[in-house]
């Protein structure tokens, strides 16, 4: 897969990288690169929710990394979106415990619902679906994780509109 | 301490792995390292290709290890016993590790310019089964440039992660690493960017298979036409002692100089692997002697892996340098 | 009413509050650890108690705490592995999310007992929320004075940091976990050295799970042997159980080991039986990982002896007949799902997982996806069976860390207890398209998703 770059450059708010800083802090002095997980959560938030080559360069540079380093490991966590996402990115779980509590079902409902595959995004750019492994939350199947919550028990179509109503309704208020 | 490998005894100091106490001993007890070089700190471990069987952890506590432990990164005990070619368990774990590394592997020996000297060659024609069982597609990756003189055929690796190593441990920093994760891993620059510094050619060297090579000798011939010379020159940067590629006159390309394990004895820098093409640049030792059981030294595909002789493995190759 | 210690107090309002929680008998245990006790006689206590690692391995606490490096006078670190991935398992979160403190305490008394300045949380990424109401609940310690410099006036400091992982089930794994602490692409270490000897940053560390955590504040509060009375044989104290699938009443229990699995699937306290009345076909009783059973082997042991809730009874008859407790997801199949198809699930989840560090995990774990993803769309072959069973059988044990073993168990369970089924859905290709085994007698329609 090829590196997504902007060619614009990733410039953060002062107090964003007041706040890599501080979590720099946190670990024994000399081993700020632990640092690394949580500062790219911080940069994808501030970049639209995923990492651009950009933004992972500031990363490298804001931590005095190698780039390498950094492409490393955004590479290998899933929680990293190397291209760009919709305004909510639907991450529904499709692991077994779901798989048989109609999470199979949940999926393929978005799709129709949506019109879009895995992995795309819808023309409005709010919504984009993706499949993930376990989130940890198999005994309130089918789920799906939105942002910062979990969305539980969606047994249901009326359920699954009544969210993506309100996330619609929330991605109008929010331009 | 004491050790027993495959029904030898051997005595090696405390804090010798399986694998060094076994290369001692030599010959076909060594397990195949396809992962694993000695002068990479932290390699080894990875491929699995080294299983043995341990039957008796130690003296003090003989018990057999529950499991097929990694001879590269386990260290010997006083009196541990350790089966490699006489346990068939190993035997049947090791053919099945060559079925794994063969699964993303494209077989295309034939146009690829490690045959002759691919570590992958050695243990698939040593350990593995005829047949592959594998028929679903391969993963394939496009050829790439990493930099003036190396090229990346992504398709061919088996991801030993070695050299990467030598990016972190001799040069001053590294530009490509390990991408991805799982079966989708790949070594990459991530952005397009070249790999540039004075001994990033020694990646060539330790790569057990055609993944990395040198972009200045693909397809102009086969190893085993050539006539490897041990040759030196004053170097600043290493210690210029290397093995020429020859045929003829012509240098064909410069390589360091490996061991019977096919590792690198002394890192080379870029200036003798990649600028003296000529002759004059070199002193000339002589013949180099292939320790390394491979068809360079066999020299022919007739039945069997055995290398010949040593007697009549020196003697041909004096006859094949007679008229140099 | 069963024994319970780590939900005790889950029913009071605001329990999630530091006021609450205190109240309660909150944050005792670092009073106790620190005035009264010494950090050997913390150690000896959680000996004493026979707690087992929460996990999912099982291993005794006190004996990996023991083991830790204290000659050396190296830093020590004590982390929290709050990495919880394994399907099935939702437990660390139940505790995490409703009763934050009672963890803050366990690694504040642990920290103590190990001799530790500065703890870890090592928070799975997705848990976002969770990691706001941990640090909020540190804040709340810190200010009433139970974390930072000299606790209490004895000199002892310790700060506690909460780490979010960003998706990787390989960091449940504590060696990729503390290379994931460390800023690292999470893969596993060579073992030896341990932890205890080299973990986090090279210093010696105790990577211990949430709950496990979580037991150590009852446990020096009542004493070690108070806990060890609890249980039943080796499997002492009690233990959350996350349930979950085709039951009536998923969720998070804590039960004391021993416990009757016909009880807890059956009774209404616990899973309250199987969704809609429908039989029981079988049950991954630890975890996705841990072998499957079929209902009738679930039960019963070889033995006819009924099984139990407990490390011992679970994994009675090994592999051929057992299963293990593994971290306490418990999923339930009722007679209509298909085992290959949940084979075939599970085998994705861990081919997706796979750090791809070591060949046989990296290379067998797709293969084995691929063969299963055939054999469940009706493009198998019969030879298949077998040739998935030689793959599990050289991926497991020879790879560095237990990913590669958690991969092949389930294949190996579920080709051992349901081969018919998986060769039903080669000789029945169309069928196994449209419906599956065994659900002749359902009339719903069954939803293929499309490969992935």
């Amino acid at each position: 897969m090829l590196a997504v770059k902007t060619n614009k450059p990733f410039n953060p708010s002062e107090e964003i990288q007041n706040q890599i800083r501080g979590v720099m802090d946190q670990y024994p002095e000399g081993k700020s690169k632990s640092a690394l997980l949580p500062v790219l959560h911080i940069v994808q938030n501030e970049n639209a929710g995923w990492l651009s080559v950009e933004a992972m360069d500031k990363v490298a540079e804001l931590m005095n990394l190698r780039p390498i380093e950094v492409y490393e490991v955004a590479t290998f966590y899933s929680m990293y979106n190397l291209k760009p996402v919709g305004k909510f990115l639907l991450e529904v779980c499709h692991t077994g415990p779901c798989a048989i509590m109609k999470g199979e079902w949940l999926i393929d409902y978005l799709k129709r619902k949506l019109k879009i595959s895995i992995g795309e995004t819808t023309s409005d750019g709010l919504f984009t679906l993706k499949t993930v492994e376990c989130l940890g939350a198999c005994g309130y199947a089918p789920m799906m994780q939105i942002g910062e919550y979990y969305y539980e028990h969606l047994n249901s179509e009326e359920k699954v509109d009544k969210l993506l109503e309100d996330f619609r309704m929330k991605g109008f208020n929010r331009n | 301490m004491k050790v027993t490998i495959d029904n030898i005894e051997i005595e090696v100091e405390a804090g010798t792995t399986i694998m060094n106490a076994a290369r001692k001993v030599g010959g076909e007890i060594v397990p195949p390292a396809m992962c694993y070089y000695t002068s990479l700190k932290g390699s080894g471990g990875k491929c699995r290709a080294c299983l043995v069987k341990v039957s008796q952890g130690s003296t003090a506590d003989p018990r057999p290890m529950p499991k097929l432990v990694a001879s590269c990164c386990t260290t010997v005990q006083e009196g541990m016993v350790v089966q490699n070619i006489t346990s068939p368990e190993v035997l049947e774990t090791r053919k099945g590790i060559v079925e794994f590394l063969l699964i993303n592997h494209p077989l295309d020996c034939p146009i690829c310019d490690q045959a002759g000297e691919c570590d992958l060659q050695n243990f698939a024609f040593d350990h593995g089964r005829q047949k592959t069982r594998y028929d679903f597609e391969r993963r394939t990756f496009d050829v790439i440039n990493i930099g003036e003189d190396i090229k990346l055929h992504m398709t061919r690796c088996i991801l030993c992660y070695r050299c990467t190593m030598v990016a972190d441990q001799l040069t001053d920093g590294r530009e490509h690493g390990i991408l991805w994760r799982g079966d989708k891993s790949e070594i990459s620059t991530y952005i397009q960017k070249a790999v540039e510094n004075d001994f990033s050619g020694n990646m060539i060297d330790v790569c057990p298979v055609g993944a990395l090579t040198d972009k200045h000798f693909r397809f102009r011939n086969r190893v085993w036409f050539l006539n490897p010379m041990d040759a030196h020159r004053d170097c600043k940067k290493c210690s210029g002692k290397v093995v020429l590629w020859m045929r003829g006159e012509e240098i064909y390309r410069v390589t360091g100089r490996k061991d019977q394990h096919a590792e690198l004895k002394e890192f080379i820098c870029n200036d003798c692997r990649f600028e003296n093409y000529d002759t004059k640049n070199w002193t000339i030792e002589g013949p180099r002697e292939i320790e390394n059981e491979s068809v360079i030294n066999s020299n022919h595909y007739e039945e069997g892996t055995k290398a010949l002789p040593k007697e009549l493995f020196s003697k041909l190759n004096n006859e094949k340098w007679g008229d140099f | 009413m069963a024994k319970k210690i780590l939900l005790e107090h889950i029913d009071k309002p605001g329990i999630k509050s530091y006021e609450v929680y205190r109240q309660q008998g909150g944050y005792n245990s670092v009073e106790k650890a620190l005035r009264e006790m010494k950090p050997a006689d913390i150690v000896e206590e959680v000996k004493k108690s026979g707690l087992r690692g929460r996990g999912g391995a099982g291993f005794p606490t006190g004996m990996k705490w023991s083991f830790i490096d204290k000659k050396s006078g190296n830093l020590r670190y004590l982390v929290c592995n709050a990495d919880e991935s394994e399907p099935g398992t939702f437990k660390d979160r139940f505790l995490m999310e409703f009763i934050p403190h009672l963890l803050i305490e366990g690694m504040i008394t642990s920290s103590i007992a190990l001799e530790s300045n500065l703890g870890f949380i090592y928070i799975r990424g997705e848990f976002r929320w969770i990691k706001t109401i941990l640090e909020n609940a540190i804040a709340e310690a810190r200010a009433a004075g139970w974390l930072g410099h000299n606790i209490l006036g004895t000199g002892y400091s310790l700060e506690l940091v909460v780490h979010p992982g960003a998706g990787a089930y390989i960091c449940g794994e504590e060696t990729a976990l503390l290379e994931s602490l460390e800023g690292k692409r999470g893969l596993p270490r060579i073992k030896p050295p341990f932890p205890a000897v080299k973990g986090l940053y090279g210093n010696p560390t105790v990577v211990n799970n949430v709950e496990t955590i979580a037991a150590v504040p009852w446990i020096i509060n009542n004493g070690g042997d108070a806990y060890a009375k609890i249980g039943i044989g080796r499997s002492t104290g009690t233990k959350l159980i996350s349930a979950c699938g085709n039951i009536n009443k998923p969720g998070v229990y804590e039960i004391e080991l021993g416990l009757q699995v016909d009880e807890f699937l059956n009774s209404d306290e616990y899973c309250g039986g199987v969704l809609d009345g429908k039989m029981l076909k079988a049950v991954v009783a630890g975890g996705s990982s841990v072998p499957i059973l079929p209902a009738e082997l679930f039960f019963k042991t070889k033995k006819g002896e009924p099984r139990l809730m407990s490390y011992e009874s679970l994994s009675d008859g090994g592999f051929e007949s057992g299963t293990m407790l593994g971290s306490g997801g418990f999923i339930v199949y009722d007679e209509d799902q298909c085992i290959v198809r949940n084979t075939w699930n599970f085998t994705r989840f861990y081919h997706h997982e796979s750090c791809g560090q070591c060949s046989p995990c990296r290379e067998g774990t797709g293969w084995m996806e691929k063969v299963l993803h055939n054999l469940e769309s009706g493009h198998g072959k019969l030879s298949d069976v077998d040739l998935l069973w030689d793959i599990q059988k050289k991926i497991d044990g020879n790879t560095i860390c237990p990913l590669g073993d958690a991969a092949a168990w389930p294949v190996a369970s579920a080709i051992r207890h349901f081969r018919e089924e998986f060769e039903w859905h080669v000789e029945h290709p169309h069928d196994a398209q449209k419906r599956n085994y065994g659900l002749l007698k359902s009339t719903k329609e069954y939803f293929v998703a499309s490969a992935i």
